[in-house]
């Protein structure tokens, strides 16, 4: 587990990209954090570090956007508006778990029912600095707390 | 007579068209407290199956037709959530399958170009279209019939999106477009400076991101923050500045990147369609842009901004006249383009 402080959006962003860039098909990445901490510009970055060609934007309204990636795809998945464990478990996000995907998931804190167990977990808090300044913390597979 | 289906996202919605005119067009939202079974607007696909065939019937009903009247049937392929989209297609085929009738795959942002000429006549081609809802923000010029180019769109949030989430942050309900526009007449538009994201010069692209994030400094800075979830409540007169003030930074953009994307394509039609589009200052602001610049504004009829069947249903007519039918193998695809 390591925690990052970054300063601004782009920041956010660079940290995705490095996390990104050693992520393997089959991997979920649950995103924790409130409204405006930066969830999206996190996902921009992984999908920069895993060379998507698509332009990642919000899937709030969609909940599930896909991106064609070189192993398959990537679903950037955002349980914003799921209202409870029936509407979750109707989308099928499960189906998404498989060696040709890659899976991103923005408030995975609604998501807990069908995370599998061996999930990266990354959590952004607002920092007590400046107003852009954020905590980062990832947790790998072995790592999760309980 | 043509079936259309739209299940691309919340709504499950059916429509009826004769030569391109709607005879009808039923919407599952609408139909809550109809005689209908009370179909409630749910999120995914199993809500799509449970309304779409009681959205159907109504909607052969209000048109006064039976099934075996269907010349065509068409549905939306994508954008879209792909469980949701397939429910639809599926439905589509089925029943055009059935009745041996051609069927025909739509593009949900070809619709919303084209709803504008539900109910009017539309603008002639070429014409420049901003396309602002819940979940899409694209300024696309339609040169001729099936010729779209995309000049911009969101890299971050949808328009729509900023709205309900700053409704949320201010402890208004759900749809929050609506509810911010009427809050906001009662405020000061200039009550705060909010940013207006522009991007790099020349960019057509839009970013409602930073908006939505700045929104949410000044309240909660202030303790201003979800005042419903802490039982407090804030002044209404703040609310409606803070509203108004976010209005204003959302349809200074949209306005101002409209406004450049016709001058520089020199096209002199401009339309605005989706949700947002029913927002009344992005109307009265466009529209005295546009007339200031010698353009010419459309903008949809209320049912026609949110997503809807008939605008499927009409680019389905127009693509079947002229010889476009899909093949029954067509599949969904979550992120079609135009």
């Amino acid at each position: 587990m390591r925690t990052v402080t970054t300063r601004s959006a782009k920041d956010t962003a660079d940290l995705g990209e490095s996390f990104g860039a050693m992520l393997k098909p089959g991997d979920v990445v649950a995103l924790f954090g409130e409204l405006g901490t930066g969830k999206t510009e996190f996902v921009k970055g992984i999908c920069a570090g895993l060379q998507i060609s698509g332009r990642p934007t919000s899937p709030t309204f969609t909940i599930i956007n896909e991106y064609p990636a070189r192993f398959g795809i990537v679903a950037h998945i955002d349980l914003y508006r799921i209202g409870g464990e029936a509407e979750l478990r109707d989308l099928g996000i499960e189906s998404y778990f498989h060696e040709g995907c890659i899976c991103l998931i923005e408030w995975a804190d609604r998501a807990l029912a069908i995370l599998p167990g061996d999930h990266y977990a990354v959590k952004i808090l607002h920092g007590d600095g400046s107003e852009r300044e954020r905590m980062v913390t990832i947790s790998s597979p072995g790592e999760l707390p309980s | 007579m043509i079936l259309a289906i739209e299940t691309s996202c919340d709504e499950t919605s059916a429509a009826i068209l004769s030569n391109g005119a709607v005879l009808s067009n039923v919407i599952s939202s609408q139909m809550i407290h109809s005689q209908y079974g009370g179909v409630v607007p749910e999120l995914a696909s199993r809500a799509h199956l449970r309304a779409l065939e009681a959205v159907t019937n109504a909607a052969l009903r209000a048109a006064g037709i039976e099934k075996n009247e269907i010349t065509g049937v068409a549905a939306t392929s994508g954008p879209g959530l792909a469980g949701a989209l397939l429910v639809g297609l599926m439905f589509g085929k089925g029943i055009a399958c059935s009745l041996g009738v051609p069927f025909v795959g739509v593009n949900h942002l070809e619709g919303h170009l084209y709803s504008n000429s539900l109910g009017d006549a539309g603008p002639e081609h070429p014409f420049l279209c901003l396309i602002v809802s819940g979940g899409h923000t694209a300024l696309v010029l339609v040169r001729q019939l099936f010729e779209y180019q995309v000049l911009g769109q969101t890299r971050d949030d949808a328009a729509g999106e900023a709205f309900d989430k700053v409704a949320k942050m201010l402890g208004l309900g759900y749809p929050g477009g609506p509810l911010i526009d009427k809050l906001a007449q009662e405020g000061n538009p200039e009550a705060v400076r909010f940013p207006r994201s522009f991007l790099e010069e020349g960019s057509l692209d839009f970013s409602f991101s930073g908006l939505k994030t700045a929104v949410l400094y000044h309240l909660r800075d202030r303790g201003l923050m979800y005042p419903e979830e802490e039982g407090a409540s804030i002044d209404r007169g703040t609310m409606a500045d803070v509203a108004a003030s976010f209005q204003e930074a959302v349809v200074d953009v949209l306005s101002a990147k409209t406004i450049e994307a016709a001058t520089r394509t020199g096209t002199d039609r401009i339309t605005i369609a989706g949700g947002v589009s029913a927002n009344s200052l992005l109307r009265s602001r466009m529209q005295s842009e546009a007339a200031r610049k010698g353009m010419t504004l459309h903008y949809p009829r209320a049912e026609y901004c949110m997503d809807n069947a008939a605008m499927i249903g009409y680019v389905g007519w127009l693509r079947l006249k002229h010889d476009r039918a899909s093949g029954l193998e067509l599949g969904v695809e979550a992120n079609l383009v135009l």
